[in-house]
């Protein structure tokens, strides 16, 4: 099981990744430790049973009057005898022969003919497969226990009855599950080439189906086998199984019953056998279903808590970043035609982040998801923060408001400012009181992030009610409100809308006005357009931008996209394998970066006319950030490597303009790469801005 | 909302109807003659043949069907040749005994297994997950005939808190009280299966919406994990646990035969274990046909309630 954890290991956590998160070695070890319990207990079991006639046991049907209910550990009858004086333990050991025989014996025969049904189900479709599940479904309608009393009414009494209606009822389990697997096999190209060498159905079924459908027989049978012999043993235990002298331990206990009073152990001792037998089967069953399929695995499913967890021995640095508008000595306002021209960078900062870094515990793994990250915005200032999937940025995004899942996210250190107060030290009623409050969030796609039972409206009443003391009808008067900023047509009645009858763009026009309920002075956007098609994108972006001029927000922007952010955000930061490597402002990025990747990232931005260039045209891939090299993470892929870029540590240092790159051998002004791609808009050292991605996209940017 | 229970209800009109035609042909598959295996190899011929006009045995199947439907469908199941009473009359008053029963642990089975569940997912990994696990796989695997004489002889024998059968008090008993008092025990017997089988997929189903992207909106709205767990989480888990609980229903239904014989509770399944020691097969007929049929009303039931609760399944 570590093996196959060990495997998918291999690559970089990203969001997705997190998704699929492994539950502890610990957990997996006590899982397998049970299974090798109930191993254990059965093999014991099962040998005594197999060894009854050689074992020196008294014989289980001489009965003994003058010795009858002897008490447990008596001399020669270490279980004590029964109400006839015949020895218990003999009777008990022979009584499990019987037990397990009928039990594995039924559950054999439930799983050759369910399987059969099913894997003919499933192979030959069409009517057979209606008629077949038809009657399958039938035999299901009945309540389990029911149609095997049914069964028994009709053949009469008697264990092999027993055994059969058993049997019987549990076809339709394994029909269902062998039929489900067979039905996808059936259609696959192994299958079909099969079917082209002249290979006959029957032949099909057994050689190339049969082996892929094992695993699944298996797993039905470990789970159904216990019930089997549950079962066998209750309809004994009713009379309608085992008949004298003729003895399981359903049986034996059903007789015990009659002197429960005087000698209660006659009664629970085969009880008690028939309840190790089938826990034991139960623990091993759940081993087997882990073993052969890991996604049903019981502990394969890891809960985020509440907040991202904080590593106890975590770095903590009490400065506040310094800003890289001020220090980079830049010209602010004058160079942003066109833009907000607030200036941001007197003020304080809103959000400052330092030295963050979350990490992601996989097993034995540690990747280090952000290594060291440094963030500031101001109020009223939108950041784009850019990177490739599994860059860290949207784990960065999520740290701020401890969103990151955990398990198997952990802060392992950094300091992370929001108005001077560090939230990687509040309390988590102080996080609770900020979420949604004064920081909130848009996240990618809206479907997803909307819950899906509940109508918008409630879910826009219920994020105001978390932070304001408004009454029900006061709330939606303001949700009202919130839908109509926004712009969506018909707010009074979109209110009772639920998330999947809206349109891709009017969910997250929802998102939006869930993100505004509470007037923050923060929006984390996780990709909030990515999921949306191009016009809704551009329509979104601008509605976004819009509400955050008008209400001073600031807003840190996540994105793949240059296009994207060229639209929206005032400065720009790039983050690469967990790290910034370059930052600055918007124009100056977007005209003249000055690290290789930001000028990769940017030639990736498709251009109206010319064919679709994407991001994942940024050759080779981003290194394992459990296993970083040192130096610089992006010098196997960077055309200007040199020798020292493989060495020591680089900081992120000023370059030119307001820039800050974390690279030895920076591109010079409008310098393209000598990789082969050429940069657009910087030739003849007159920057301007690349051409808008949507027609219109800028129009509404300055207002009001 | 209408139209949809009323779709519902349609489409279980195929599954009771192919129930019938099953438990009519139970009198057919039976091996031999039988009305001398419903009399018994004691029977004279003239009861034989009495039985065998009165079964219309002589008619062809369908004609049998129709004959028995029509009774079926007036309250008509014939009469039990070993109590001589209108099967109609035995199978009602014995059913309400086992609804009561049934009911009862399905109600302790969905609010414990639910619970448990939910307290599982949120501590998972937890010393609470590693309990709630341990019990749920002792629950499921502890025979229910078993588990009732443990219990009878420590609450009825030891402690004497509880009667250790029947449904009311030989001496002036009766009152619901007295009913309730009867009830404990044999409820929380036939409970214990189905609240582990709840209990493990309610575990499963809130790990699996609790790492779904609206929990994290939830989170990032600033509610309190409360609301999050037991509002957002669970609404969303509830969906899919509901044709479980259905499911639960057959399986209590079932194994009420088990605890009504161990306690003596006067239900169906104990009625129905005597009528096939007595060859009464009319009145396993009639008593397997209304089981089975409630049992389809039980996942119809669950069936509507899952719709009510998740509106994109419309």
């Amino acid at each position: 099981m570590t093996g196959a954890a060990a495997a998918t290991q291999s690559a970089a956590p990203s969001q997705q990744r997190q998704r699929r998160e492994r539950p502890s070695t610990l957990a997996l070890i006590l899982n397998n430790r049970l299974a090798a319990v109930g191993l254990g207990i059965l093999a014991v079991v099962v040998l005594a049973a197999l060894a009854a006639p050689i074992l020196p046991l008294a014989d289980p049907d001489a009965t003994d009057p003058a010795n009858r209910l002897a008490p447990l550990f008596s001399a020669g009858h270490l279980l004590g005898t029964d109400a006839l004086g015949r020895d218990m333990l003999s009777r008990l050991i022979w009584g499990t022969r019987v037990s397990l025989l009928v039990g594995f014996s039924a559950s054999l025969i439930a799983a050759f003919f369910g399987s059969a049904i099913g894997l003919v189900a499933g192979y030959a479709g069409g009517r057979a497969d209606q008629v077949l599940m038809r009657l399958i479904d039938l035999m299901m309608a009945f309540p389990y226990i029911l149609l095997a009393l049914a069964i028994v009414a009709i053949l009469g009494p008697g264990l092999i009855n027993a055994l059969y209606a058993i049997a019987i009822v549990n076809v339709p389990f394994f029909a269902r599950n062998i039929r489900g697997i067979t039905v996808g096999l059936a259609r696959r190209e192994f299958v079909d080439a099969a079917r082209l060498s002249g290979k006959g159905p029957l032949r099909i079924l057994w050689s190339d189906i049969m082996p892929n459908v094992l695993p699944t027989i298996v797993i039905t049978l470990s789970t159904t086998v216990g019930w089997m012999i549950l079962e066998t043993a209750g309809l004994s235990f009713l009379g309608l199984g085992a008949q004298p002298p003729q003895a399981d331990l359903g049986s034996m206990l059903g007789d015990g019953r009659k002197v429960m009073f005087t000698a209660p152990t006659i009664s629970l001792v085969p009880g008690l056998m028939i309840f190790l037998i089938v826990v034991s089967i139960n623990l091993i069953g759940d081993g087997i279903r882990d073993a052969l399929d890991p996604r049903l695995r019981s502990g394969a499913l890891a809960r985020p808590s509440f907040r991202t967890r904080m590593a106890k021995d975590r770095r903590r640095p009490q400065e506040e970043p310094i800003p890289a508008d001020t220090s980079g000595g830049g010209h602010p306002g004058a160079d942003r035609a066109g833009w907000n021209n607030e200036d941001h960078r007197d003020e304080a900062p809103i959000l400052a982040v330092r030295d963050l870094r979350t990490d992601f515990h996989m097993g034995s793994e540690i990747y280090h998801a952000t290594g060291g990250v440094d963030l500031v915005i101001r109020p009223g200032e939108c950041l784009g923060l850019v990177g490739e999937s599994g860059s860290g940025k949207s784990v960065t995004a999520m740290s701020i408001m401890g969103l990151v899942p955990s398990p198997p996210g952990v802060i392992a250190g950094g300091r992370i400012g929001f108005k001077g107060e560090d939230l990687a030290e509040a309390s988590d009623r102080r996080i609770r009181q900020l979420r949604g409050g004064a920081v909130s969030h848009v996240f990618q796609d809206p479907l997803a992030t909307l819950h899906p039972l509940f109508c918008v409206g409630d879910q826009i009443v219920e994020a105001i009610r978390a932070h304001q003391p408004l009454s029900r009808r006061d709330a939606e008067t303001k949700a009202r409100e919130l839908l109509d900023l926004v712009r969506i047509p018909n707010a009074a009645q979109r209110m009772k809308a639920l998330p999947h009858e809206l349109s891709g763009g009017l969910r997250q026009r929802v998102s939006i006005a869930m993100a505004l309920a509470n007037d923050p002075e923060l929006i984390i956007a996780d990709e909030p357009t990515t999921a949306l098609d191009v016009t809704v994108q551009a329509e979104v972006l601008r509605l976004l931008d819009e509400l955050r001029r008008e209400r001073n927000t600031a807003v840190l922007f996540i994105t793949h996209d240059f296009g994207v952010v060229s639209e929206i955000a005032d400065r720009v930061a790039v983050m690469y394998a967990g790290r910034i490597v370059e930052t600055g402002r918007t124009e100056e990025i977007l005209t003249q970066p000055a690290h290789p990747y930001t000028r990769m990232l940017i030639d990736c931005v498709p251009v109206m006319g010319e064919p679709e260039r994407r991001l994942d045209a940024v050759p080779g891939r981003p290194p394992a950030v459990n296993r970083l090299p040192p130096g610089c993470a992006f010098a196997d892929r960077c055309p200007r490597v040199e020798a020292d870029c493989r060495t020591g540590e680089i900081p992120l240092e000023d370059k030119r303009g307001s820039l800050q790159a974390r690279c030895l051998h920076p591109l010079s002004p409008g310098e393209a790469l000598s990789g082969g791609a050429t940069s657009k808009g910087s030739q003849g050292g007159k920057p301007h801005r690349p051409e808008p991605r949507y027609p219109g996209a800028h129009a509404q940017g300055t207002s009001p | 909302m209408t139209a949809t229970i009323a779709k519902r209800l349609l489409a279980a009109i195929p599954v009771l109807f192919g129930l019938s035609v099953v438990v009519f042909g139970m009198i057919a598959l039976i091996p031999g003659d039988p009305a001398t295996a419903i009399l018994g190899s004691y029977a004279t011929p003239e009861n034989v043949a009495r039985l065998n006009a009165a079964l219309g045995l002589d008619k062809s199947l369908p004609q049998q069907y129709l004959a028995w439907m029509s009774g079926v469908v007036t309250g008509d199941f014939g009469r039990s040749y070993a109590l001589n009473r209108p099967i109609i009359d035995i199978v009602l008053e014995r059913f309400s005994a086992t609804l009561l029963l049934a009911g009862a642990s399905l109600l302790l089975a969905t609010l414990f297994g639910l619970l448990a569940g939910i307290v599982s997912a949120v501590r998972q990994f937890g010393l609470a997950d590693k309990a709630i696990t341990l019990v749920v796989l002792i629950g499921i695997s502890v025979p229910s005939f078993w588990l009732g004489l443990l219990l009878i002889l420590f609450f009825a024998v030891k402690i004497r808190l509880f009667p250790a059968s029947g449904m009311v008090a030989i001496y002036g008993g009766g009152g619901p009280l007295d009913i309730l008092h009867h009830l404990v025990l044999p409820a929380i017997t036939l409970a214990l299966v189905a609240t582990g089988v709840i209990a493990r997929l309610t575990r499963t189903a809130m790990l699996e919406v609790l790492r779904q992207d609206y929990i994290r909106t939830a989170r990032a709205k600033g509610l309190t994990e409360r609301r999050v767990i037991y509002r957002h989480a669970f609404m969303a888990a509830l969906v899919s646990v509901i044709p479980v609980i259905g499911i639960q229903a057959g399986f209590v239904l079932g194994g009420a035969v088990y605890v009504e014989t161990v306690f003596q509770w006067p239900g169906i399944g104990a009625m129905l274990v005597d009528a096939i020691s007595q060859r009464d097969i009319l009145l396993v007929q009639g008593g397997v046909l209304v089981v089975a049929a409630s049992y389809v009303l039980f996942n119809l039931l669950a069936d509507v309630c899952q719709t009510l609760l998740d509106p994109r399944l419309k």
